[in-house]
């Protein structure tokens, strides 16, 4: 019964962000300098009286703007998120088209960084509190200090240079080789080596954050009274680790992986720019080439709602993984 | 203060950073005197490598303009967005954190609901939107970086408040009989603000990695040479002038490192007592 109780809260709270998107993405282009229906047509349409007179038209814009948000609303829900002028195409079979290959670069970018961010932070939090190989843990920070001061597209551009220019072990751009017919294993393979740059530069940045919250939440915990005690019973080293410490210090990881997700959206937005990834965040840069602002706003909506649902999915999960966490309480409040 | 100084200069990595960001905001204050042509005008040959002719020592673009010029130009988008857009941020997220931590109750849900949702969306999506649709301009950039950026301030302060409304000097003087906004502005505001002075320091960084963020994007202002947009357009040159991209980064990368650099250094002087328990 709770947790049904929770269950709905987290709902409701999913509703409302993702309603809250609808009305910013409503209220933006009213905002905007123009006329709404000049703008959302962009560059295309202004060459086009009758396609700016459709657009006036079904965005009820001479209507009161609350009929016009709930027009705006019902077509949201209806999962009509307006027409690519450009490419002659409704905007959600666009970006339906393109939402695999996003979420593979992120699926992967997300395991890579907080794998190998838990891992390392784990190494610089040991070499730190045992006293012994201090150099590794400032090495280990000192690195991630560096990644978390590095722009995106900076080191996506700069993997480029060194791996596909000057070394050429790896392609530069796309998701597969261009006029390759490959099928089955092969081209999972294709695929494979097309995906380690994007899922490396796009992970990185994520990875330094996760390396500096592990160790921090580490040192925190390793400092504990049934730390002690665990030692003081003589548990071997590794198991006071990995059964005590980590167990606890993983706790403030999981909650930000949630979070950070949003962010890793708003990132892969750059990284499939620079290597021109098939996905949702290309497709954003190709609509702020075209202007193509209904595009945009589609896209938009699209990705919050994405993030919302994953972060109702890492709620659930934690709730269920550690049952200590009540429905009202804030997991990440601290 | 001078055992603040102190305490800063302790941490080497602090000084470091406050000496790169000193460098960055002299060559920003003095763009116009050193280059009193525009970033943007063609100067020589195109495509000149660096270090192979004294006048242009970072080289040329492909279009002739010189790099080391843009790069300096570039220091003053850089700066005059970061700070800028932090202090709105904060201004904002200050006032709401205060209002909820303060307020309590109805208005502190509300509140945070509403941080909430501008912390849960990807905000460098909605920064692209806003800048889009607002059409790109220096305005319309600081306003984006502004709306993304405020949430953890608020939610800072609000949690400083919500101790610090405890406390005995603040009971005592609601006892007094203080209005609540002298309480607000003269008792808890002064004691909050270390975290938050901290907190601003991260906050300038990331302010700086988004304006580069989406003048690489194509939505920098055009009248302002900045280094995302020299990124951006070097990027169909990659194969070709390795320093076109190169350069812009490293300045980026220096001065968004110097700036979280100072923050720790902040953060230890002016926390001693949080400091040494972590040690």
């Amino acid at each position: 019964m709770k947790f049904l109780l929770f269950l709905v809260s987290r709902l409701a709270k999913a509703i409302f962000v993702i309603l809250g998107v609808v009305i910013v993405n409503f209220f933006l282009i009213r905002l905007a300098p123009g006329d709404p229906a000049a703008v959302l047509a962009g560059q295309a349409g202004s060459s086009d009286p009758a396609y700016v007179a459709r657009l006036r038209e079904s965005f009820g814009l001479d209507e009161p703007v609350l009929t016009q948000l709930f027009l705006y609303l019902k077509g949201v829900v209806q999962l009509d998120f307006g027409f690519s002028y450009r490419n002659h195409v409704p905007v959600l079979d666009l970006i339906l088209e393109r939402l695999p290959a996003t979420f593979l670069l992120m699926a992967c970018a997300f395991v890579f960084s907080i794998t190998l961010g838990v891992l390392l932070g784990v190494v610089a939090a040991k070499a730190r509190y045992s006293n012994r190989r201090r150099w590794l843990d400032s090495t280990v920070m000192t690195g991630a200090l560096i990644l978390y001061a590095t722009p995106l597209f900076w080191l996506s551009l700069m993997g480029i240079l060194l791996f596909s220019v000057v070394l050429g072990w790896l392609p530069a751009f796309g998701m597969e080789s261009v006029g390759s017919n490959l099928t089955g294993l092969a081209r999972a393979k294709d695929i494979a080596v097309h995906l380690i740059l994007p899922t490396v530069t796009l992970g990185c940045f994520f990875m330094a954050f996760y390396v500096r919250l592990t160790r921090a939440s580490m040192l925190e915990v390793i400092g504990m009274d049934f730390v002690k005690t665990a030692r003081a019973k003589g548990v071997p080293d590794g198991s006071i680790i990995r059964v005590h410490v980590l167990r606890n210090a993983l706790l403030p990881v999981i909650t930000f992986a949630g979070i950070q997700l949003g962010q890793m959206a708003g990132g892969a937005v750059l990284t499939e720019t620079v290597f021109a990834w098939p996905g949702i965040g290309r497709l954003m840069f190709d609509a702020l080439l075209q202007r193509d602002y209904q595009l945009l706003l589609g896209i938009f909506l699209v990705t919050s709602t994405m993030v919302v649902v994953f972060n109702l999915l890492t709620d659930i999960t934690y709730r269920i993984v550690d049952p200590r966490i009540s429905a009202g309480g804030e997991p990440g409040a601290a | 203060m001078k055992k603040f100084a102190k305490r800063y200069a302790r941490n080497h990595g602090a000084v470091f950073g406050l000496c790169i960001i000193l460098v960055v905001t002299a060559l920003a204050i003095a763009a116009p005197f050193m280059y009193d042509y525009s970033p943007w005008m063609m100067v020589d040959t195109p495509l000149i490598p660096p270090f192979t002719n004294s006048a242009y020592p970072f080289g040329t673009d492909m279009l002739g303009r010189d790099i080391t010029a843009g790069l300096v130009w570039g220091a003053r988008v850089s700066l005059i967005v970061g700070l800028l857009s932090t202090a709105i941020a904060l201004a904002f997220g200050i006032v709401v954190g205060a209002a909820a931590g303060y307020c309590g109750g109805r208005i502190d849900d509300a509140l945070m609901r509403f941080t909430e949702f501008f912390q849960t969306i990807p905000q460098l999506a909605l920064a692209v939107v806003i800048v889009a649709v607002m059409s790109p301009s220096i305005y319309s950039i600081m306003g984006a970086i502004t709306a993304v950026s405020w949430p953890p301030a608020a939610r800072l302060v609000r949690s400083e408040f919500m101790t610090l409304k405890q406390r005995e000097f603040v009971l005592a003087a609601i006892v007094i009989g203080q209005k609540p906004s002298r309480i607000v502005w003269s008792q808890i505001l002064p004691n909050a603000m270390s975290p938050v002075i901290v907190s601003a320091s991260f906050m300038v960084a990331t302010a700086i990695l988004t304006e580069s963020a989406l003048s690489f994007l194509g939505l920098g202002d055009r009248n302002m040479m900045s280094w995302g947009f020299m990124i951006g357009a070097s990027r169909t040159m990659i194969r070709e002038a390795w320093w076109m991209s190169v350069w812009p980064g490293v300045a980026i990368l220096l001065t968004v490192l110097a700036i979280n650099l100072i923050g720790e250094g902040l953060s230890d002087a002016l926390n001693p007592q949080l400091r040494k328990r972590g040690e």
